[in-house]
Order: structure tokens, then sequence, then C-alpha cells
């Protein structure tokens, strides 16, 4: 290799460039019905990618993500349907906010050292608040939700395209890079490398003078913006928010899950386990469709996708630890 | 008083034993405050009120049932278990098959269900959460919990479809309490969850397994160097936790509508149970199910829909952050 692509840093930014350069042609061999799939897994990419900085960079077990990306969620409903403001804006504005959110409760959680499951516990806590507060809040139109309006015209302002159209899979395919490239650059900063010192041992860190408030908060900012942004572009693709498919459980399950499967901590990881998760669910959909001779019980049954991830989720817990990605790269560098 | 938290029970000195009381009766006292606030200048009418507090003292029963076997998993083992709500959901429909299908008495058949289910956690524990019980491991046991619950409620989807199913009530119709309406079958479940932890108390307090139980609960390293086979006493530990909640299947499933996702809402509401009763206190899981379910509906007068919830989850949060040793819990 050229003496360029030494830098462990270079060499990761040139693989995320040859990587989204192919990706980006996928649409092209991809038969047109299959593209919801593929952007559905880059959102699950995108989320994974920002739980793992908070939880398996920072440390800080998240059980609670579904916060950031309902903040996401609505701050684009709220201000597209109300004011008309761009979903660009959206991004910004709801990545703050969730970085502020996140900052704030994980400051309040951390001053209480609340640590492990305790902390968890209350990210869970503070996430099914958000989703008890807006199911009754008028303004938000309590459990009714949002339905964004469908526009005449193609719009990059407004995100929206014909039906068919590859820009629904390009942008969150230019979102993902982009949170994979805060990932490479933070985790090769001095910032990162403090975060990264703080998780492996908090005492060290401190006696060694790192602020391990501030930089743990920093952290949950970076990672709950990425996921608001997640957030913004589930609401523009699937034009329908309300509290559970915001705030719910299950969007936190969605980010933690392909993390956990391809590998917490490392930076392809989530990305690899998106990728096993995000189709999951349309393989088994036409598993059922068409059930092959013994399984003629399960035709027109729902609830085999999920079943498959848990299952998945328990053995790659119980059997490789460090997922996928995590296992196999060990493996190389043995 | 303090001899009733598990945890705690090798080690705690005479003079600890009366710290949790000042808290435990500050808190009933508040509550009390409270309600007797609710009657003079709440402005609802009393027959209101009193039905909101005999719902809400019913309510809190089934809320302790389902936290009982927490306290157990959660406070004795420290394992977070995300699987809770779901495992009731498990023992309903294990008890629903033997009412629907076998014809048995669903009471009678709640007598079949809390085996089946001490041999599903005896299971589970012995085959996944065995291999996860090191220091630092929080996170891989709530994980395969998580993906336990997702796994069976998606196999009972598989199974039984998403339709709610229903069984005939055995017990059918109301008693009358302080003018109050009152569902024999919610009053049953009460004095279940009233006798299962006078059981379980009984279990760890007064016999042999209950000992080691607890021993192996205060200092797992040193009941493994007298002998004891730390992994059985685990898993027989999360077997009892969930029989209570084959219990607690049987008795809630009268009155519950049953689809594959109904525990699922009880598994928070139990880990701020167990945390506001403190960890490992069968007393605090009753204690703390009936101050949920009395501030859910004496809330439920004044906050419109599922306000009142988030007053539960407030309490939770400032309990985490206040005395997450909990109420009846010592100072870790």
């Amino acid at each position: 290799m050229t003496g360029l692509l030494k830098s462990p840093a270079a060499r990761q930014v040139a693989i995320l460039v040859v990587g989204a350069l192919v990706l980006a042609w996928l649409p092209f061999v991809l038969p047109e019905a299959r593209q919801a799939v593929a952007v559905r897994t880059l959102i699950f990419a995108i989320m994974a990618v920002s739980w793992n900085i908070m939880s398996g960079y920072g440390g800080l077990f998240s059980f609670g993500h579904a916060a950031f990306f309902g903040i996401g969620a609505y701050a684009d409903a709220y201000l597209l349907v109300t004011h008309g403001i761009s979903p660009w804006i959206a991004m910004l504005v709801g990545g703050a906010l969730a970085a502020a959110f996140g900052g704030l409760t994980a400051f309040a959680a951390l001053r209480y050292r609340l640590a492990g499951a305790y902390f968890a516990l209350a990210t869970f806590a503070f996430a099914q608040m958000l989703l008890l507060l807006v199911s009754n809040l008028g303004v938000l139109k309590k459990t009714k939700g949002y339905n964004i309006p469908i526009e005449a015209d193609e719009s990059w302002a407004k995100l929206q395209f014909a039906e068919d159209s590859h820009n629904y899979y390009w942008i969150p395919l230019g979102l993902l890079t982009f949170a994979l490239l805060v990932n490479i650059v933070l985790v090769h900063s001095r910032t990162g490398q403090f975060v990264m010192a703080i998780r492996d041992d908090e005492t060290a860190a401190e006696a060694l003078g790192v602020p391990v408030m501030r930089y743990r908060l920093i952290a949950v900012a970076i990672s709950a913006a990425l996921m608001a942004v997640a957030g913004v572009y589930y609401a523009q693709y699937y034009l329908y928010v309300n509290p559970d498919n915001a705030f719910g459980g299950t969007v936190s399950v969605q980010a933690i899950v392909p993390a956990v499967i391809g590998g917490i901590g490392t930076i392809w990881g989530p990305v690899i386990g998106a990728a096993v998760i995000g189709p999951l669910s349309e393989i088994t959909a036409s598993i059922l469709r068409d059930p092959p001779p013994g399984l003629g019980f399960l035709e027109d049954k729902s609830g085999l996708d999920v079943a498959t991830y848990a299952l998945l989720l328990i053995l790659i817990v119980l059997f490789l630890p460090r997922g996928v990605f995590g296992s196999l790269r060990a493996r190389w560098s043995r | 008083m303090a001899g009733d938290t598990a945890t705690n029970a090798g080690t705690t000195s005479s003079a600890r034993r009366w710290v949790p009381a000042l808290p435990t009766l500050s808190v009933v006292a508040l509550l009390l405050v409270g309600l007797v606030l609710v009657y003079t200048l709440g402005g609802k009418s009393p027959q209101l009120v009193t039905q909101a507090i005999v719902t809400g003292t019913l309510l809190g029963g089934v809320y302790a049932l389902v936290s009982i076997g927490l306290t157990l998993i959660f406070g004795v083992l420290g394992i977070v278990n995300f699987a809770q709500g779901t495992l009731l959901t498990l023992a309903m429909y294990v008890t629903y098959v033997l009412v629907s299908d076998v014809g048995l008495n669903v009471y009678l058949a709640t007598l079949i269900t809390i085996p089946a289910l001490f041999v599903v956690g005896y299971a589970v524990q012995a085959t996944m959460l065995n291999r996860l019980m090191r220091h630092g491991e929080t996170e891989g046991q709530l994980l395969v919990t998580l993906g336990l619950s997702l796994l069976i409620i998606n196999l009972l989807l598989l199974g039984f479809g998403g339709l709610e199913k229903t069984i005939e009530p055995p017990l059918d119709g109301n008693i009358r309490l302080f003018g109050a309406v009152a569902p024999v079958s919610r009053v049953v479940a009460f004095a279940g969850a009233i006798l299962l932890a006078v059981l379980l108390s009984a279990l760890l307090q007064r016999t042999r397994l209950g000992l080691t139980i607890r021993s192996v609960a205060a200092n797992a390293q040193g009941a493994q160097l007298v002998g004891v086979d730390t992994r059985r006493v685990f898993a027989v530990t999360f077997g009892l936790g969930t029989a209570t909640v084959g219990a607690a299947g049987g008795l809630v499933l009268p009155f519950l509508a049953l689809t594959p996702s109904t525990g699922e809402q009880f598994t928070i509401l139990a880990f701020v149970i167990v945390v506001l009763g403190g960890l490992g206190s069968v007393r605090g899981a009753i204690v703390g199910g009936l101050i949920v379910g009395l501030v859910q509906t004496a809330s439920g007068l004044y906050l419109p829909g599922t306000g009142a919830l988030l007053l539960v989850f407030a309490v939770f949060v400032l309990v985490l952050f206040l005395r997450p040793q909990g109420l009846f819990g010592s100072a870790p």
C-alpha cells in the first residue's frame, strides 16, 4: 500500500469512500421493489452507528435511544407540517435538541452516579416519559401523530421525489456515510481517545486529569444528534409519525440489536449488523408466504422475523460477545 | 424490618435495622396525607375517590404480583430481567391453554402453570444466564433477556396469532367495599399477591434453601468456597422468580385481555416497583406495587389519558437519583 494509507484513520476513510461508492450503485442492480428494504437497512445502520458511539465507545449503555430518534422525528413533523420548514433544517434543530436532551439527562444520571443496569433503566425511563408526554400534548397532536403531506412536485428542500426515485436511497446512504465519518474522526481524535480511556478505566482517566464528565457528555451529544438525524429521515421517508413509532421501546431495540450483532465498539460492526437485520423481515415474509414443507402451519402468520433476530441476538451475546465483525477482526489480527 | 431484605440478611447490624423505617414511614405518611387531601380539598365526590383508592389498591396487587418475582431475580441475583413482563404473558398463555383446551378451572390450572414456569426459568438461567454471571456482564444479561422477551412474544404471535383471547371468568361479579365496587377476580388476585409474598418470605427466611439463596446473594464466592453449587442456586432462584410469575399469570388471566404483548407493559413497572421497594425485599415489592397502583389511579382523577403513568416514571427517576437502594433496602 502507499504511504498515504498507513495511518488507520486514512485507511478507514478510504474504505468508507470506496464502500459508499459501491453501495451507491445498488439501486441500479436491485429490483425496484427491494429499494424499501435497502432504505430501512440504511436507517437501521445510522441508528446503530449512533448508539455505538454512546454505548460502544462511550461505555454508557443506553436503553432509551428512542428519545433522540423521536425528538428528530417530531422536530421534522412539527416544523414541516406547522411551519413548512425544510427537513434539512429539522436535522439541525432536532440534532441540537436531542444533543441537549441527551446531555442533560446523562448529566443528571451520571451526577447521581448511576451505572450499569441503573443507568440503562434511567435512559429507558426518560424515553418512556417523552413518549407519554408527547401522547398527552395537544400541540404535538397527542396519540394521533402527524401525517406529512405529499408535495405535488419533486423537491430537494422537502425531500420529496417521484415514488421510485433513487434519491430516497442515496440520501440515507449519504447520511450514513456522514455518521461513519464522524465516528472515524472521533475515534482517532484526542476527544475520542479520552472517551475510550474513560470507558476502559474511569478512575485511571480521572487520575490522569481527564475531565470525565465533559468527555462522556460529548459522546452522548454526538450520539444523540446522529440518532435524531435518523429520526428526521424516518419521518420523511414513511411520512407518518406517532408517539409509538418515534419514541417506542422498539426503536431503542432497533438501534441496539444491529450494533450488538455486528460488534460493539467497532466502526463497521453496526453497519454489518444492520445489513443482517434489515433484510430479515423481507426474507422471513417470503418464507411465510410460501412455506417450505413441514412449516406449512406458519403460513400467513407474523412474528417470524423478530423471533429470528431475537434468537440471533441471544446466540451472538452468548457465543460471539464481540459480534460478527469484532470476532472476525480478532481472528485476522491473530 | 431489614431482616426482610434478602441481600443484606447476613450483614445487617442491629444499628442499621431501624434506618429503613424512616423513609418508609415518611413515604407512607406522605401517601396518606395525599389521599386525605384528595378527599377534603380535591373537589371530587368522596365516592369517586373511594372507588379510585379501591381500584388503585387492587391494581397495586397486580403490580405486586409481577414484581415479587423480579425482586428475587433483580434484587438477589442482580439480573436485569427484561423478560419479566413477557414471562407473565407466557404464564397467561399456559394457563389459557389449560383452561380452554383441557377444561380446567383457571385457579386449578394456575397450580400447573407455577411449576411449568419454574422449569422455564431454571432452564433459562442454567443454559443462558449462568454464562453471564461474572462482574460487569450486566449488559449481556440485559441483552439476553431482551432477546428472550422478543422471542417469546413472537413465538406466541406465531402460535396463537394477535387476536385477543379471553376465558369465562369463574368468579363473576363484584363485591362492595366501603361503597366502592371491586371485581371478585381482582380481589382474589390481590389476596394471591399477599399469600405469595408470605410464602416466599417464609421460604427465604425459614428454610435451608432460603438460607442458601441468601448466602449466595450476600457472597457468591464465599458460598462457593464452602461447597455451595452456586450455578444451581442461581438457576433455582431464577426459577422461583419465574414460578411466582406463573402464579401471577393465572391470577390475572380472568380480568386481563390476553395478547402476545399483554405483559410487556409490566416489565418497566416491575422495575419501578422493585427499585422503589428495595432490591430483594419481598415486602418492598408489595408496598411498592401498592404505591404505584394508588399514585396511578389517584392522579388519574386529575390527569387525563396516560398522564398518571408519566407521574409514575417521574417518581421512578427521582428514586433512582435520590434513593437507589429503595425504600426498604439498606444503603449498599
